[in-house]
């Protein structure tokens, strides 16, 4: 046998099998599935768990065990560690410039410019974590010797589908409004582009996020979305991701959502919007449960 | 406890006239319905028919809408704030001037004390109307944007506990944000939204602003899934708020759903005792029971839980059930004989699950949907009493150890509209509110309600807010709900 020539080929790339985002720990598919990532030009990235419903449930199961200390902690902590997101995501700059710039089919430098904003709009709205029950909540003067107090809650667990397209601003766009006021997620990413979610799933695993606050899916949107629409113990949808998703639409899934009269956020119109102009405090108050409180007062 | 004994003291019904038929009020004139179908509205205390009443089907709704959507398009839209404000501050005065009126009427239709009718229901429907009258004209600093604009034309369906109080909190925010309404009061009660509307004439409030269409449960589903609405909102039971979530599904109307209750009342071991049992009657024994908020479900203490249960029974028994029209009655008539036979099969369901029933020996009418104060104890969280709404004058005991064991049982529902805390600890009533799944939270007190406090339910309770700044949002274009 004649020995293979070893001269100075390329080096063989470690190509990435990525997993689920689940509870803080980084779990394969209990279906053992895994899907084909390409890049915008058809060409391989990397294999993504194909996520089934019973990871969908697993997912809601951690959302929901991280939801009374994710919403106990104080407005200013939760605040800081959103913010420490925005840290970390300026840190990994360069792979999600490379992630968007791959996956959308975007210059480098239109890539840059939407990770720049997709981490300034995480900024945005970390700083609203302690402003949100003084803009949206309410001294109520009622007729009548009481201290009347309204405040905003956060609803509970939040399913929300990424948007397909948009891979890092359209996602952070969506997610982070969810998170201010202490809801916890079960994150559907883009079907196709999933890479920037997996990425950002590794940033929140190394920040102070706790885990399950956010949990990220990939794999088939409809298969997914369905579960969680249906699922009794989710309290909201996020539907903006639906929109150019295959074989699903966002008005079965509302009627879905109906079963235990789930929150439901629309998609704002039919197709993707343009995610630059999509920042709003109304993002956040969606998820949110306005509660009054009444007492007598009296000597 | 020696009861006294009270002569009656019943209002006079000479201050209400009833038509013996009423039609369909579309662009401010009484019409007939199309089909010419009728039903009739019944006085619970009597069984007596009081009137028959058009049933909307849908060329009527088609009909009200058009004139809906005219009326917000040329007249009530482009009107300036400050000028729909004088209409609305108008109806408010009216209603105060006519409160005699509506308020007899309302106890004739649904049977509740008319001590409540005079003293709750008609006086804060006209507060509602005087606080959202001042809002027309300053929707740009309620915090929805610098030019809120109208949604259009409302769908509105109420439920039968508190007929002209829902229609107020319907109707007084759509038309303080510049929509008009076409609304569908309960079929059980709809005579004074029918005196409502001819009060609407008597303020000269342009004509397709308010229409009112009366019927059933199909026409309230025909009004509500009609392609020319802009906005739904409905008060009633869960299983039709849901019904309406999916029909809805998948169009560009917003909901706003009032629904089911199954709300804790809390008392701990350190509560002003007197209070709370003050706080529990009005909690469960308000509108006989049928109200979405009751405190119908009684979480005691268990180191206090003999003794307050003891003198909950001494004063129920000190309840006068019978002629809502007496004003001496503390507990009037059952809306329908529908829902008496609800309460009867729940009732006997805890019985049978093997709860322990005690009912008051009270006297009732022998005529006339009528249904003793109950109060059932060894009550555990599986039964149905526990579980499930059941409108009516029927409290289910529970007991706890822990505060945590309180918020773990409280909030062990689907249901998210209200609660009440009854202690003495400052610390602790704030704890429990942050933890408890309600919309509303009363500590120290129950079943409280003003024009400026918002209201509305957490989970399966439904969604949006109606009362305060809150209540505007669901009436202007990017406002939730």
């Amino acid at each position: 046998m004649t020995p293979t020539s070893t001269t100075t080929a390329a080096r063989v790339d470690v190509r990435k099998t990525y997993k689920l985002f689940i509870g803080g720990k980084f779990p394969r598919s209990e279906s053992g599935r895994t899907y084909e990532v390409t890049d915008a030009k058809g060409r391989f990235a990397a294999n993504a768990a194909q996520a089934s419903r019973k990871d969908a449930r697993d997912a809601v199961r951690a959302a929901r065990a991280a939801q009374p200390g994710w919403a106990g902690a104080t407005a200013y902590n939760r605040g800081q560690v959103l913010y420490r997101v925005a840290e970390l995501l300026e840190g990994r700059r360069a792979q999600f410039v490379a992630d968007v710039a791959a996956g959308e089919g975007l210059s480098a430098r239109r890539a840059e410019d939407a990770v720049s904003a997709a981490i300034d709009r995480w900024v945005w709205y970390a700083g609203w974590t302690d402003k949100v029950a003084q803009v949206a909540g309410n001294a109520n003067p009622v007729a009548g010797p009481y201290f009347n107090l309204s405040v905003p809650e956060p609803t509970g667990v939040v399913a929300a589908i990424a948007p397909q397209k948009s891979s890092l601003l359209g996602l952070v766009s969506v997610l982070a409004p969810i998170l201010v006021t202490g809801n916890t997620v079960v994150l559907v990413a883009s079907e196709d582009r999933p890479l920037p979610a997996i990425t950002l799933s590794e940033v929140l695993a190394t920040s102070d996020v706790p885990g399950g606050v956010v949990n990220v899916l990939t794999g088939g949107t409809a298969e997914l979305a369905s579960p969680l629409a249906r699922h009794l113990d989710v309290n909201a949808l996020e539907l903006a991701g639906v929109v150019g998703a295959a074989d699903v639409t966002w008005g079965e899934l509302e009627a879905d959502a109906a079963e235990n009269l789930k929150r439901v956020r629309r998609p704002a119109g039919e197709s993707e919007p343009n995610w630059k102009d999509e920042q709003s405090l109304e993002s956040i108050l969606a998820f949110t449960e306005t509660k009054t409180v009444w007492h007598p007062k009296g000597m | 406890m020696s009861r006294f004994e009270y002569a009656p003291a019943p209002e006079s019904r000479a201050v209400v006239d009833i038509d013996s038929s009423y039609g369909l009020f579309i662009d401010g004139e009484f019409t007939e319905a199309a089909s010419g179908q009728a039903m009739k509205t019944v006085n619970p205390a009597t069984e007596e028919v009081l009137a028959e009443v058009a049933e909307a089907d849908e060329a009527d709704i088609e009909r009200a809408i058009r004139a809906a959507r005219k009326a917000q398009e040329k007249v009530w839209g482009p009107m300036p704030g400050s000028e729909r404000a004088k209409y609305l501050f108008r109806i408010a005065r009216l209603l105060a001037e006519r409160a005699r009126e509506f308020a007899v009427l309302e106890t004739l239709d649904n049977g509740k004390p008319i001590r409540e009718a005079r003293d709750v229901d008609v006086p804060t429907a006209a507060a509602h109307f005087f606080y959202y009258a001042g809002w027309a004209d300053k929707l740009e600093h309620a915090g929805f944007g610098p030019d809120p604009q109208p949604r259009g034309v409302a769908a509105q369906v109420i439920p039968w506990n508190f007929p002209l109080l829902m229609l107020a909190w319907k109707i007084a925010p759509a038309l303080a944000a510049g929509n008009t309404v076409v609304l569908k009061p309960a079929e059980t009660t709809p005579l004074t939204a029918l005196l409502f509307a001819d009060l609407v004439r008597q303020a000269d409030l342009p004509a397709g602003v308010v229409n009112i269409v009366t019927g059933a449960g199909p026409t309230g589903q025909t009004l509500v899934t009609h392609p020319g609405v802009d906005k739904v909102a409905f008060t009633g039971s869960t299983a039709v708020g849901r019904q309406i979530a999916r029909q809805l599904a998948g169009s560009r109307v917003p909901a706003t759903l009032e629904l089911g209750g199954k709300a804790a009342n809390i008392v701990f071991e350190d509560a002003a005792v007197d209070q709370a049992i003050e706080g529990i009657v009005n909690g469960i024994f308000f509108n006989q029971g049928q109200v979405c908020c009751a405190g119908s479900r009684l979480l005691v203490q268990e180191s206090i839980a003999d003794e307050l249960v003891d003198r909950l029974k001494d004063r129920l028994g000190t309840l006068r059930v019978g002629d809502p029209l007496d004003k001496n009655t503390d507990v009037g008539a059952i809306n329908s004989a529908r829902q008496l036979d609800r309460i009867r099969e729940l009732t006997q369901a805890g019985e049978d699950e093997g709860a322990t029933r005690w009912t008051s020996d009270c006297p009732l009418p022998e005529k006339g949907w009528f249904f003793a104060p109950t109060v059932f104890t060894d009550v555990s969280a599986a039964h149905r009493i526990a579980r499930e709404e059941i409108f009516g004058p029927v409290l289910s005991v529970l007991t706890f150890r822990t505060p945590a064991e309180a918020v773990a049982k409280a909030n062990n529902t689907p249901y998210g509209l209200s609660a009440g805390i009854w202690t003495e600890k400052g610390s602790r009533i704030l704890a429990m509110a942050d933890k408890l799944r309600a919309g509303v939270v009363w500590a120290n007190t129950f079943n409280r309600f003003d024009p400026t406090s918002p209201f509305g339910g957490y989970k399966e309770s439904g969604y949006g807010r109606e009362g305060g700044r809150h209540g505007l949002a669901p009436y202007l274009k990017g406002g939730i709900g």
